[in-house]
């Protein structure tokens, strides 16, 4: 399949169309929120190609939704948003992706940067040994198998009786960090036996911890609510559900490819099998995925735990206000949501890879303060540049079932990346520019050097434009954690 | 029975994918195939096993077709580096059809793994006939 630019309808500026009479099997258009400069870049790889196969599968029901920080995945493009009617639409594990509820956390302090610039050094150090990171690396909260499944349960809230969060932090996380209806059962031995000692552990690849500096406040009104102060020093940690995500993940991939033909459903890719969400495998499937993503709630509870931990040890009596929850989001997951679809309320299952929920004011689900301004949207650029808090829009409700971006989006493959990009020399360029880096592997580090990514600030400025989020602050990193 | 030695292995390289890992493997016959994926899939993760001790599994799998097969044979190899930490150098097929492998596998525990890899992906694939056997591109999540 070739798609050209002239394959598209603009709609506005920043919203381009697919119709479905592009390609027969589609069942929905695709839309995708760019500026041309982006469309373009999005036209370079596999990913809208990507979208249009997803566009395909049954039961589909408004659009497919594409964000301007896509780029090619497996299957779904990351950065793409589908949602699938209730009861008889289709649920797709690898729609959710491998690292099930994989998310970013923003805490914020009242630190200010300028006094905190000799200590960053030894914070960077002190953040690296306590949280775990890099391949193969265990974890720091062992669990015995009945707390495991507590966490499993329960997620956030595990954490809460356990002490590692406060009521504050699961008051400002996604579905107040548990989903309800996970069931274990439904999970393999293999999964649990990955999950074991994973706890409180970063992993390798793109996942990091990072120190912000908030750079510029946009909206000081909806910043102060979130606790965000200009000068001041943030924290933002990326991970997800680990081991235990992807063999969920894995399992369900390999076990659909049955139902598939069970349910004589007809696919472009088979990455993209999926079952009726009220199947027997689409039901088992929803209760395993919820099991990863409260593990996964549980894990950024126990690295922010950490985080906590570090900065009282660096900064010791300084801090009087210890590190306050801006918000946690999730950026892969399946979530039974109700979406305003031509006029009418549709209960729906929202997939989203690579895309965050961002919900409007007035929306059920965010805690008393958050909730007449709309939910925060965290956006991590890469390293060395910028990243962003966002603010949910009420246009987003029919623009994207209530989603946003979730980061720059890569342009340049991990190859190129390690071929022109030496990791030890990026390290130093990035500690001139005054950020400390504490990163296991320098390969490692090289695939994730700036220049492999777009220009998370374009991102931002289509995402505003286009109506889905509103700019509340930009943040510089200072210290980069990475496996 | 077809056999290979990871040090032997060159059937396969890394391809261009913009987020995650793709590699393109080839051989004479559908065994040859699953042992130089096996190999890839090891030298992209950057693996160095420890000298001892030597520890040898058997590997039963069952799956619907021979590419699933082969995702199911990938998985499973990551599976026993993230559950036990074991690495295999010396690959054996002692039975392979379309829906089922039997393989034996000979390594150590590893002391290096430099790459994680999440999961190795059905995208896209499609195991096609060429003119000197089988070929295959395999896309890695990480």
């Amino acid at each position: 399949m070739k798609i050209d630019k002239q394959d598209f309808r603009r709609l506005n500026n920043y919203l381009w169309e697919i119709p479905t009479s592009f390609h027969p099997d589609m069942n929905v258009p695709v839309w995708i929120f760019a500026d041309e400069e982006l469309l373009e870049d999005a036209l370079g790889d596999l990913s809208i190609v990507q979208a249009v196969n997803v566009a395909c599968l049954p039961g589909l029901v408004g659009h497919v939704a594409v964000m301007p920080d896509v780029h090619q995945g497996y299957g779904m493009p990351i950065g793409g948003v589908m949602a699938s009617r209730l009861p008889d639409g289709v649920i797709s594990p690898g729609a959710v992706g491998y690292d099930i509820n994989c998310g970013v956390r923003v805490l914020a302090s009242q630190i200010e940067y300028r006094s905190a610039i000799p200590y960053l050094s030894d914070l960077a150090s002190t953040l690296y040994r306590n949280c775990p990171s890099g391949v193969g690396r265990g974890g720091s909260i062992p669990l015995s198998a009945e707390e495991f499944e507590r966490v499993c349960r329960q997620g956030a809230r595990w954490s809460l009786e356990r002490g590692y969060a406060t009521e504050e932090d699961l008051a400002r996380t996604e579905e107040f960090g548990c989903l309800e209806g996970a069931d274990l059962t439904k999970v393999s031995q293999r999964a649990k036996q990955r999950a074991k000692d994973q706890l409180g552990t970063l992993g390798a690849g793109n996942h990091f911890l990072e120190v912000d500096v908030v750079e510029e406040v946009v909206d000081p009104e909806v910043a102060a609510v979130m606790g965000i102060q200009e000068g001041c020093l943030v924290v933002q940690i990326h991970c997800g559900s680990r081991g235990f995500g992807h063999q969920i993940c894995t399992d369900y991939v390999q076990d659909f490819q049955w139902a598939v033909i069970n349910y004589g459903i007809k696919l472009p890719d088979r990455e993209l099998v999926c079952a009726p969400l009220n199947s027997p495998e689409g039901e088992a499937y929803l209760a395993a995925m919820k099991a990863a993503a409260n593990y996964a709630f549980a894990n950024r509870q126990a690295l922010a735990y950490h985080a906590r931990q570090s900065f009282k040890e660096v900064f010791g009596s300084q801090v009087e206000e210890p590190l306050r929850q801006v918000y946690d989001i999730a950026h892969n997951m399946g979530k039974i949501e109700t979406h305003r679809i031509e006029g009418e309320e549709v209960p729906v299952c929202v997939h989203r890879k690579g895309a965050t929920r961002a919900f409007g004011p007035g929306s059920e689900g965010l805690p008393p303060d958050y909730r007449p301004l709309g939910q925060p949207v965290l956006v991590p650029g890469s390293m060395g540049t910028e990243s962003w808090i966002l603010l949910g829009t009420e246009a987003n409700e029919e623009l994207s079932f209530g989603s946003s971006c979730h980061g720059a989006g890569r342009v340049m493959s991990r190859r190129q990346a390690k071929r022109t990009i030496k990791g030890d020399r990026l390290r130093t360029e990035l500690e001139k520019e005054g950020i400390s880096v504490r990163a296991g592997s320098m390969p490692g580090l090289a695939e994730e050097a700036p220049q492999a990514y777009k220009d998370v600030s374009r991102v931002v400025e289509t995402v505003s434009k286009a109506g889905i989020a509103s700019k509340v602050a930009r943040l510089r990193p200072v210290a980069v954690i990475k496996g | 029975m077809q056999s290979l030695k990871l040090s032997e292995a060159h059937k396969f390289e890394e391809i261009e994918h913009t987020a995650d890992w793709s590699y393109r493997v080839w051989g004479e016959n559908l065994t040859e195939l699953f042992l130089q994926a096996a190999a890839g899939l090891y030298r992209l993760a950057g693996i160095l096993l420890t000298c001892e001790p030597r520890i040898t599994r058997d590997i039963e799998l069952k799956a619907i077709d021979s590419e699933s097969l082969l995702i199911a044979w990938l998985n499973e190899l990551l599976y026993l580096h993230e559950s036990e930490r074991l690495g295999f150098d010396q690959l054996e097929i002692l039975h392979l059809d379309e829906t089922t492998l039997h393989a034996r596998v000979t390594g150590a525990p590893t002391q290096e793994w430099l790459k994680d890899i999440k999961a190795v992906t059905y995208h896209n694939l499609t195991i096609r006939e060429t003119q000197s056997g089988l070929e295959v591109t395999l896309v890695l999540d990480v």
